[in-house]
């Protein structure tokens, strides 16, 4: 007889960023969660680049953050080089990113976990779904425990059907000297979900003590770290270098020469990788017409001497990696800890997928993270807390959580997911969202933390904090909105306008150059009272203005669209007009509403008016 | 608020009469602007159409006054004579009140909006509306000249790669792209900006169709052209206003010839004269017939060839009048058409020739007036957004990029849309992205 757990609303299956965020959101609306992971120390591990943030990446991790996850908090207590990428440029698209102390994220990540209060972790293996009906109600772990509750969220990385490959070597693995996770892929597969094959690449890692960093190029944090908290006044991490070297033409003869070597090359691998992020391969061969190709060199942690060479992720084999290596300048004697190498495994075509992330065909299952086509550690945290909160809503009887393509940087990627699907592993970009200027890393906590409040999302320090802040914002909103000032009084400020006779607001004026609050402090001495974070958003606000009127204006007629139900259960076989692709792709999609469907590839204007028709008669029929 | 739209209701083309239909708020405004007032509900009445001091068409007008219309707004339908002027006079005057050429399926998208349609009707307009817009795609194409298409296609190249730049600026600041990319991208929008100004410019080429294809009458002093000028703008009464000319020398008229807009010009007889008033009279004959579509050489049966010889063209038509008092000779390259005012004969011969030549010339040339219209507003459109992302380019490739993201979708019926994937195929095979 089978041992079986029961008393959890919700397993999360996986200890990465994705299983990490789910857990921990599941656990703070009050669902009784526990988090199934293969092995507990390596919770929280980031077993790719040591980094968090970036374009897109840092805007992710702010708004994790607005909804009290726990990415930027920790990254915050592990940053060993905080850098804003973008500072010179409009406040849109600067993006906050940081060199991170692997131990350190790790050991905050575990002791975060421990402390979650409705949160258990369990190191076990899930080897097969639980099904009631279509329902998934459990799992069984290869132990053979049975584990039952009202919603499960699968994170399962690269962990599906994973395979290493590194020269003419394959091997089965979900990460390095980690086993695959096989059984629950038969799972999937038989419930006929649509799957792919994705890859990507890893460079080796190097003994930092054996590179000549005195020889290289170094790039320093920032002067003042910009934290990704909301919550975090500063940082208190010591800040370290990185190194910059680069390949130079002895390395691509050696990768040339050594081409059939390479898992890709060699024709080994048959899944798709990201264009982004190519291999030190296919830089050789796409950019022939460059002799070199720059490489930063970043240190693991402040007292952990592994160094991440960035920029050289390959599948040649150990002795075509060393070779290479050691033809790039403060390289020469370098040692190596762990050699390269491509992975390529399973995921679900994320069109299966519901806005909440939940399976259609499989209601009760959530998936999160790279299973379903995505890369990186802030688009699997994002959602992964998107995925936990609405498996812990489902468990309570709750409607799902969605976001608008207006809304967040998550209702972007996961609307791109659920809608168009993937042909690469998917990676957040700021071009990807439309209402960019919208949608900033600086507001993320105005955008969403009053809907994370009423979802129950946020801790009490966070939700006082929030007030506080809004409220300041509020009145800093109103006093330069209704502060005007004449042509002649501007110019007293040393504000030149047109002598129009125009009263122009603080709002108004922030727009001309050189113009800050600080301008306005002798007129509305409160100024000096806002916090930074409040002068700074309602300057950004104000620079964007009239860009944000059109963005707001767009956002409108898109939630006109998005507020056009169609139903679930339409047998789009039944709908007249439709072309066999069209309708092929909504049944695939099953989109929510008539503006998703409109998302749609391939979508014409005709469908749109049948369906258009069907949500009328749905309306009707209510 | 919803604006009021407009769409030919009836196939593009030459039929004996087109149907313009009108629906929004703005409906009725529009009618009484056109002078179409005192209409009774769902009533056909006949009315003068005018716009600007210009006569359209007389027509028949029904007004579907909310809710019981079509689309549930009030709507009206303009029956007009189906000749391509009178047409483009219609909608010209409907886009200068205000409104707007509808998309696709935007009247049935409105009737399904206030409940006027079951299932069954829609999917039966749905295959409609896919119908038109692959029609409308393969017109706006198929009608695009050559050069033209390579123009448009010429936009989205430089969106694209503009996009791409300024991009690849924003979300890879740490990878080894070249610095200002988004800078470098100005020279790219300079162009696009000289290029979406000429296409504005090559649009108001129909200007010939709706200002009226220039019919000049040319000839010595008593060749006829007076005779012929008065009988042909008798011939073809349905719309004349005749209206005197700038100089008391050349008379001009317009009238419709097989639906076409002509303008029909009398000159002063091309003799040469020492009287001042005269010889002016002359230059501007000369002026007139130079800027003229189409040069009627009219000749007695007494007259010398003289200096129309020297002003008409191949393809001019040589007009030998007084035909009832015998003809002067063929001139060879010319065709030629024998008639008499007196008698009549040959008048239908003349008309039935110019119908011929003003659909070889006009027919088919140019967009159908709505979807030039379209044209028109997307390029405008596209113009400013374009203005204004080269302006914000330097200070703010964000703002930039989000201006050109506009321009973009205007022109995306006409250029295939700009889609991020696009924008991100662009930037990744250009640049070496990948840390």
């Amino acid at each position: 007889m089978c041992p079986s757990m029961k008393g959890f609303d919700v397993i999360v299956i996986g200890g990465g960023h994705a299983g990490c965020e789910a857990a921990a959101a599941s656990a703070r609306v009050g669902a009784r969660t526990v988090l199934l992971t293969q092995k507990l120390e390596t919770i929280g591990e980031m077993s790719c680049n040591p980094a968090i943030g970036g374009l897109g990446k840092g805007h992710l991790v702010r708004e994790i953050d607005a909804l009290d996850g726990l990415m930027a908090r920790l990254g915050d207590r592990a940053g060993i080089q905080f850098r804003l990428l973008n500072r010179s440029k409009g406040a849109a698209v600067r993006g906050p990113r940081s060199q991170i102390d692997r131990r350190l994220y790790r050991e905050a990540m575990q002791a975060e976990l421990t402390q979650t209060p409705n949160l258990a972790l369990m190191a076990g293996t899930a080897e097969r779904l639980i099904l009631n009906g279509d329902r998934v109600v459990g799992v069984v772990t290869q132990e053979g425990v049975e584990m039952r509750a009202g919603a499960v969220v699968l994170t399962t990385g690269t962990f599906l059907n994973g395979v290493i490959h590194k020269g003419d070597q394959r091997i089965p693995a979900g990460r390095h000297g980690e086993a695959p996770s096989t059984g629950l892929a038969a799972d999937l597969y038989g419930s006929g979900l649509k799957m792919g094959r994705l890859k990507t690449g890893t460079p080796a890692r190097l003994d930092g003590r054996t590179i000549g960093w005195e020889r290289l190029e170094m790039q320093q944090a920032d002067a003042e770290p910009v934290p990704f908290s909301f919550l975090t006044d500063r940082i208190e991490v010591p800040q370290i270098a990185c190194g910059v070297t680069h390949t130079t033409e002895a390395t691509h003869r050696i990768i040339a020469d050594n081409l059939g070597d390479s898992a890709v090359y060699g024709g080994h691998l048959s899944g798709r990788g990201p264009r982004y992020c190519p291999s030190i391969e296919d830089k050789v061969v796409r950019f022939s017409d460059k002799s070199s190709h720059q490489i930063f060199l970043e240190p693991e942690g402040l007292d952990d001497p592994t160094v991440y060479p960035n920029g050289i992720s390959t599948s040649v084999s150990d002795a075509t990696q060393f070779a290479f290596l050691r033809t790039i300048p403060g390289l020469e004697s370098v040692e190596v800890f762990r050699f390269g190498y491509a992975i390529e495994y399973d995921y679900v075509d994320p069109r299966a997928l519901t806005p909440a992330l939940e399976v259609k065909r499989l209601p009760g299952l959530y998936l999160a993270g790279q299973i379903n086509g995505t890369t990186g550690y802030e688009e699997a945290g994002a959602q992964g807390l998107l995925a936990g909160l609405n498996a812990a809503r489902a468990a309570s009887g709750s409607d799902p959580v969605i976001f608008g393509r207006d809304q967040a940087y998550i209702g972007v990627m996961v609307d791109d997911l659920v809608t168009r699907g993937v042909t690469e592993p998917y990676r957040m970009f700021t071009s990807r969202a439309e209402y960019r200027l919208t949608l900033r890393a600086d507001n993320a906590d105005q955008r969403l933390t009053p809907l994370a409040i009423n979802c129950g999302l946020v801790s009490s320090d966070r939700a006082r904090a929030f007030a506080a802040k809004a409220a300041q914002l509020a009145e800093a909103s109103a006093v330069s909105r209704e502060t005007v000032f004449t042509p002649r009084e501007a110019a007293a400020l040393g504000i030149h306008v047109n002598a129009d006779g125009q009263r122009r607001s603080i709002h108004d004026l922030l727009a001309f150059p050189g113009v800050s609050l600080s301008t306005f402090a002798s007129i509305r001495p409160e100024i000096v009272g806002w916090s930074a974070q409040v002068r700074e958003q309602v300057e950004i606000d104000a620079g964007y203005a009239g860009y944000l009127d059109r963005q707001a204006s767009d956002a409108a007629a898109l939630r006109l669209e998005e507020s056009l139900a169609l139903p679930v259960d339409l047998d789009y076989a039944a709908v007249g007009s439709l072309s066999n692709e069209v309708r092929e792709k909504l049944t695939l999609v099953q989109p929510r509403t008539l503006g998703q469907a409109g998302r749609i590839e391939g979508m014409t204007p005709g469908a749109l008016t049948a369906l258009l028709a069907y949500v009328k008669k749905a309306k009707v029929a209510v | 608020m919803t604006d009021t739209i407009f769409a030919l209701a009836t196939p593009p083309g030459r039929g004996a009469i087109a149907i313009l239909r009108l629906s929004g708020p703005g409906t009725d405004a529009a009618l009484l602007s056109l002078g179409a007032g005192g209409l009774r509900p769902r009533m056909a009445s006949l009315r003068n159409l005018a716009y600007g001091g210009r006569v359209i068409d007389q027509a028949l007008v029904l007004r579907f006054p909310v809710p019981n219309s079509y689309t549930g707004e009030d709507c009206a339908e303009l029956h007009l004579h189906g000749g391509r002027a009178v047409v483009e006079g219609a909608i010209l005057a409907l886009v200068d009140l205000g409104l707007r050429p509808a998309e696709p399926g935007e009247f049935t998208r409105r009737a399904f909006e206030s409940g006027r349609m079951d299932l069954a009707q829609a999917e039966a307009v749905a295959d409609l509306i896919d119908a038109e817009t692959v029609a409308q795609a393969s017109q706006a194409l198929g009608q695009l000249e050559g050069a033209l298409s390579q123009t448009y296609r010429g936009f989205r190249k430089d969106l694209l790669g503009a996009l791409a730049l300024i991009e690849a600026e924003i979300d890879f600041p740490d990878e080894e792209v070249p610095d200002n990319l988004a800078r470098s991208a100005g020279p790219l929008l300079d162009r696009l900006i000289a290029d979406l100004k000429a296409a504005l410019a090559g649009a108001r080429r129909g200007e010939r169709v709706r200002a009226g294809y220039r019919i000049v009458l040319i000839g010595e002093t008593n060749a006829g052209k007076s005779s012929l000028f008065n009988a042909l703008i008798a011939r073809e009464a349905a719309i004349v206003t005749p209206i005197a000319g700038t100089t008391r020398d050349v008379l001009d008229a317009d009238l419709i010839v097989g639906g076409y807009a002509v303008t029909l010009s009398d000159t002063a007889g091309l003799r040469g004269s020492a009287d001042p008033v005269e010889a002016e009279g002359v230059r501007r004959a000369r002026a007139r017939a130079e800027a003229a579509d189409l040069r009627l050489w009219v000749r007695g049966p007494d007259d010398i060839e003289g200096d129309a010889a020297g002003l008409a063209r191949p393809g001019d038509l040589l007009v030998l009048t007084k035909a009832d008092l015998g003809t002067a000779p063929a001139v060879p390259g010319f065709e030629t058409i024998a008639l008499s005012t007196v008698t009549g004969d040959g008048l239908g011969d003349l008309l039935d020739w110019i119908s011929a030549r003003l659909s070889r010339d006009l027919a088919g040339t140019d967009f159908p007036a709505v979807t030039r219209e379209r044209h028109r507003r997307r390029l405008v459109e596209a113009l400013a957004a374009v203005e204004a992302g080269r302006a914000a380019l330097g200070a703010s490739p964000e703002k930039a990029a989000d201006d050109l993201r506009r321009a973009a979708e205007a022109l995306a019926r006409v250029t295939g849309a700009i889609g991020v994937e696009d924008i991100l195929g662009e930037v990744f095979s250009t640049f070496c992205i990948g840390k």
